[in-house]
């Protein structure tokens, strides 16, 4: 199999094959799950396969299929808007503090400085103690912390397409600086951030996770998977799997894209290293 | 010239971790959140309000909150928790006591075996040790911290039975008794922390074995095993300092959701439940520490790193 050229290596298939696959549970959950994501249907812990409930059922007797279906749409979803804003936010502004220079490069380049001195999740459980846990505020801290490395590697990229001739001569025709951003800088800036855009998925995708797995996140009765390893946890303690099938789905998920990112960032000749 | 650098460096530090206060503080106390009204919850009246405002001094400008409560932080104060009405500092102070021994141990373990491994794995570049340990560390570094500690409750402590699944720590144990008992949160911690520092320290050493005084050194017939040792590890020190630095700041997060797994009584666990309760002064005392060990221990790495390399003592 190839992509654009370059002929995908096997570890990368099976990543590309995950991602696939979890992008299509989350689409389609409504129309292939077997019941509601809130439906009582049978009894407590039901081991996988036992009274047909192919992956068994939860702490309230639902049916865990269904509810991982249903979790890939919300844990997936959540974790795709963030990256998405982020990318919006991070990268405009990283091209803008680029190429505009001076002033406005100090001055966001320093708060993201701050930002970025203390770990994400820590800043993450501040602003949720101070505002609640509720979806948009999930999103919208998310994808504000996660959008200064976003800021970082697109600054970085920008300054070097920028000293180039072409922005010079398109300067120099007086184009406008939107349209320099979005004609000669992105175009350019493409594969680092393609690659980036995976990393920082999985970035997203892990902090919601942990933070509903913290109890902190999406609220029940809604399924996610970070809450669902939280919900089944105490399972656990009887040798029952339940908590580990959302567990393992999250790590498969993101194992997935790495592999896949892992690829890409090999053939621009970089490793995941760099761009940590 | 030297001291001048460190200097420098310390003050940095100290400028950022400031900042972070800052930061700290505005987050938690000037977002449109309300404490009165989330202590209040549904019996708020704008009169208990009002009134719960006064007793927290929320009436007061936010640059006197701020320099009230960096003032008695600074000396060890962090005021008086929401949820039981109790002094901040002393409740903290043994948790902080159990997250560092959990840490510690974690460290201890994981910094020497990361190290050597990922020195292992950069002189067998593309053996299949090599490619062994660049699959399951991608693997590791991919999932959850949870998951890696479920597996480890599920497999040595509900299947074999050797460990405990919950970390049931009291500093009045025995040395090893305790060891014992954080047998799996440790493990966890260190399996999270190897696999990051040793994808470093061998990209570190690669990055390293490929300058051209290397090429020089096998041209000229020396044995691998002294270039590895005599040539390449002395230029790769400073950045292997930096990776273990680095990487004992990634404990900070690590410890947070491994604690919650194992029920640890640690200051992570601590700092989740205030935030559930929307303790404010106690998540701002938690964030600061943590903050402040984060921002210290990302200062040693550059330290080291500058103590380590005296070519970067000579900035162009």
């Amino acid at each position: 199999m190839r992509i654009a050229g370059h002929r995908l290596s096997l570890a990368a298939q099976i990543g590309l094959l995950v991602v696939v696959a979890n992008i299509l549970a989350a689409l389609l959950a409504p129309w292939i799950a077997p019941y509601t994501q809130t439906q009582q249907v049978g009894g407590v812990w039901l081991a996988p396969g036992e009274g047909g409930f192919l992956l068994g059922t939860d702490q309230l007797g639902r049916d865990m299929l269904s509810r991982m279906l249903y979790g890939a749409r919300t844990s997936i979803g959540i974790a795709l808007t963030c990256t998405i804003l982020s990318f919006t936010l991070g990268s405009v502004l990283g091209f803008l503090a680029a190429v505009v220079g001076g002033w406005l490069d100090q001055i966001l380049s320093r708060i993201v400085d701050t930002l970025m001195a203390i770990p994400v999740l820590i800043l993450a459980l501040l602003v949720l103690s101070a505002l609640g846990a509720s979806i948009p505020v999930l999103i919208g801290v998310i994808a504000i912390l996660d959008s200064t490395r976003v800021f970082r590697l697109s600054r970085a990229v920008g300054m070097d397409i920028a000293v180039m001739e072409y922005v010079e001569a398109a300067r120099l025709r007086g184009e406008g600086l939107w349209w320099i951003i979005r004609r000669e800088i992105l175009p350019n800036a493409l594969p680092p951030l393609i690659a980036e855009f995976g990393l920082r998925f999985c970035f997203a995708f892990l902090l919601i996770s942990s933070l509903s797995f913290l109890g902190l996140g999406v609220q029940p009765p809604f399924a996610d998977w970070g809450g669902m390893v939280r919900d089944n946890a105490q399972a656990m303690e009887f040798g029952i799997v339940a908590p580990l099938i959302p567990a393992a789905a999250i790590g498969i998920l993101t194992i997935g894209v790495n592999l896949v990112v892992d690829w890409m960032l090999g053939l621009q000749g970089r490793t995941m290293e760099d761009s940590r | 010239m030297l001291f001048s650098l460190v200097a420098k460096r310390l003050a940095l530090g100290l400028l950022t971790l400031w900042l972070v206060s800052l930061l700290i503080f505005a987050i938690t106390e000037i977002l449109p959140g309300d404490v009165a009204t989330a202590i209040l919850g549904q019996s708020a009246t704008p009169e208990t309000v009002a009134a719960i405002r006064r007793q927290l001094g929320l009436d007061e400008p936010a640059w006197w909150r701020y320099l009230q409560w960096l003032g008695g932080a600074l000396q060890g104060d962090f005021g008086v928790s929401l949820a039981n009405q109790r002094e901040v500092a002393p409740q903290i102070a043994g948790r902080l006591q159990n997250t560092l021994f959990l840490a510690s141990v974690a460290a201890v373990v994981a910094v020497p075996l990361a190290v050597g491994l990922g020195l292992l794995a950069a002189i067998r570049q593309n053996s299949l040790l090599d490619r062994g340990i660049s699959i399951s560390t991608l693997a590791a570094i991919s999932v959850p911290e949870f998951f890696i500690a479920y597996v480890l409750i599920f497999f040595l402590a509900v299947q074999a039975g050797w460990f405990p699944s919950m970390a049931r720590f009291d500093p009045r144990m025995g040395f090893f008794e305790q060891l014992y008992v954080i047998a799996l949160p440790a493990a966890t911690l260190v399996l999270v922390v190897l696999a990051h520092m040793m994808r470093m320290t061998r990209a570190t050493v690669l990055n390293v074995m490929a300058q051209p005084f290397v090429e020089m050194a096998e041209l000229k017939g020396v044995p691998k095993w002294r270039i590895v040792v005599f040539h390449a590890l002395p230029n790769a020190l400073a950045p292997i300092i930096n990776v273990v630095a680095l990487n004992l700041a990634y404990l900070v997060v690590g410890v947070i959701v491994v604690e919650v797994v194992f029920v640890y009584p640690g200051l992570g666990q601590f700092m989740v439940d205030a935030v559930a309760r929307r303790d404010i002064p106690t998540v701002q005392a938690c964030g600061l520490i943590f903050g402040a060990v984060y921002v210290g221990l990302n200062m040693l790495a550059d330290l080291g790193a500058i103590l380590a390399n005296p070519r970067l003592r000579h900035p162009r």
